[in-house]
């Protein structure tokens, strides 16, 4: 029998405690970089509502996570990924990504950006606004995937594709954001549990 | 033919979110199976990074930190290879971000208390795109062994944290990379998260005598494999047509 010649993935590690020296080194304690990455996702030029989305991530204890770093994917207010091949432009300056990580003392995190349109999914259906988050940190192996929807989305989140793949409804409400107002400012809390009650829903994407 | 989904991860190669033998993955790990989806433009797509994101001397790190006219101690070594996908396709202009500890087993981080020295002319830490062909370079020095906190007396072989981008969110990685012939990487709970003996080679860089400068620096060759795509033959319903 014929081989296939496909390589293998490289396999995963974890980031370790010390995520922060590589990607946010600021937040090590030591500046290097003359600018680090993801710190603004939206840019100055994009269009749609301002708002912040902030949370903790908790262990199966628990317990807040102090050295975790999230990635941050999203379109813009259009729906449309800065990415070549997403057709459609995007504001200048508008990246949809972003890093972040979590406070050492408290575990919370927060970025501020814009909120998502929906965005196409498989075969001519529409995607709810959703904001992709990655997740490493120390004790996890493999980055996990999970999505922020946001609450005042009720009529989209019901329609959307990812959500009803989800077969309790109950961990579908792992994934919604709750909006409060703050000092003007929209604010989404999405509290992500890696493990134990309500464990947040992860994807294999 | 256009790009499609990436191919599925095979998650019996990568290592399982619980193994009890690294403790803190115990309380970190999920214990509900992940949801699978086929891919949709929120996979495929990714961040896009280009040269205005970075300066050139950012993959240097014997030179990045250190102040004018010093430099770090220790073994001076290059860490170079392509990042590949897993239809051996290069994977071009990705961002490589690098981080590690100095030769005394010491990162610079405010949460490492280990007892041996800041090297005041080491940083720890690099990034890189790779160029057309899929290729990046580090120079950089060798990172040392360090204990650290699993049961007793647990080290860390040597190793360097590699970040990688891709093209598509889906491919998004984190690894670290090892050195040949180190006898504490057989003995490490993190490397043998990964179940699979071949998958623990795929990440121990062999000495690379053809890339070594004379007189200067030892090399180490490090390809990445990130996922791979398909190729939409027939039919693309991916877009929704």
């Amino acid at each position: 029998m014929q081989k296939l010649d496909y390589l293998k993935e490289t396999p995963s590690q974890t980031a370790g405690p010390y995520v922060h020296i590589g990607l946010a080194p600021g937040a090590a304690g030591f500046d290097i970089y003359a600018r680090e990455l993801g710190w603004d996702i939206a840019g100055p030029n994009a269009r749609g509502e301002r708002i912040r989305v902030e949370g903790v991530v908790i262990d199966g204890t628990g317990s807040p996570i102090k050295d975790v770093m999230l990635e941050a994917w999203q379109a813009n207010a259009d729906g449309i990924y800065a990415h070549p091949e997403h057709p459609g432009e995007v504001e200048e300056g508008f990246r949809g990504w972003g890093r972040v990580i979590t406070d050492f003392e408290t575990g919370e995190w927060g970025f501020d950006t814009v909120k998502p349109g929906p965005v196409p999914g498989r075969s001519g259906s529409l995607m709810a606004p959703h904001i992709n988050l990655w997740i490493v940190a120390r004790g996890i192996n493999l980055g996990l995937n999970t999505r922020v929807y946001f609450g005042d989305e009720a009529e989209a989140n019901a329609d959307d594709p990812v959500l009803n793949l989800i077969e309790w409804e109950r961990r579908r409400q792992t994934l919604i954001a709750h909006r409060v107002e703050r000092d003007g400012q929209a604010v989404y809390r999405f509290d992500i549990k890696v493990q134990g009650e309500d464990e947040t829903v992860f994807f294999d994407i | 033919m256009k790009p499609g989904e990436f191919y599925q991860r095979d998650r019996r190669w990568h290592p399982p979110a619980l193994d009890r033998d690294y403790k803190t993955s115990v309380t970190r790990s999920p214990q509900y199976a992940p949801i699978s989806l086929q891919n949709s433009m929120s996979e495929i797509t990714g961040p896009v990074f280009g040269h205005g994101d970075i300066a050139p001397g950012d993959n240097d790190l014997i030179l990045n930190y250190a102040q004018s006219g010093e430099s770090p101690i220790g073994e001076r070594i290059i860490v170079h290879g392509r990042v590949l996908d897993e239809n051996a396709r290069p994977v071009p202009n990705t961002l490589v971000e690098i981080w590690q500890a100095n030769a005394g087993g010491r990162y610079r981080h405010k949460k490492d208390t280990y007892l041996a020295p800041i090297d005041p002319n080491f940083g720890g830490c690099g990034r890189v795109l790779s160029d057309e062909n899929g290729y990046y370079f580090f120079r950089t020095v060798k990172p040392g062994a360090y204990p650290w906190r699993n049961w007793v007396n647990d080290w860390r072989p040597a190793h360097i944290h590699v970040s990688v981008f891709g093209s598509g969110f889906a491919q998004r990685l984190i690894t670290q990379m090892y050195f040949e012939g180190d006898p504490l990487i057989a003995t490490c709970p993190i490397v043998n998260t990964i179940k699979d003996k071949a998958a623990i080679g795929q990440l121990i860089t062999p000495l690379d005598r053809n890339a070594t400068i004379p007189l200067d620096a030892i090399a180490y060759k490090f390809d990445i494999v990130l996922r791979g795509r398909r190729s939409t033959l027939f039919e693309n319903r991916l877009e929704g047509n």
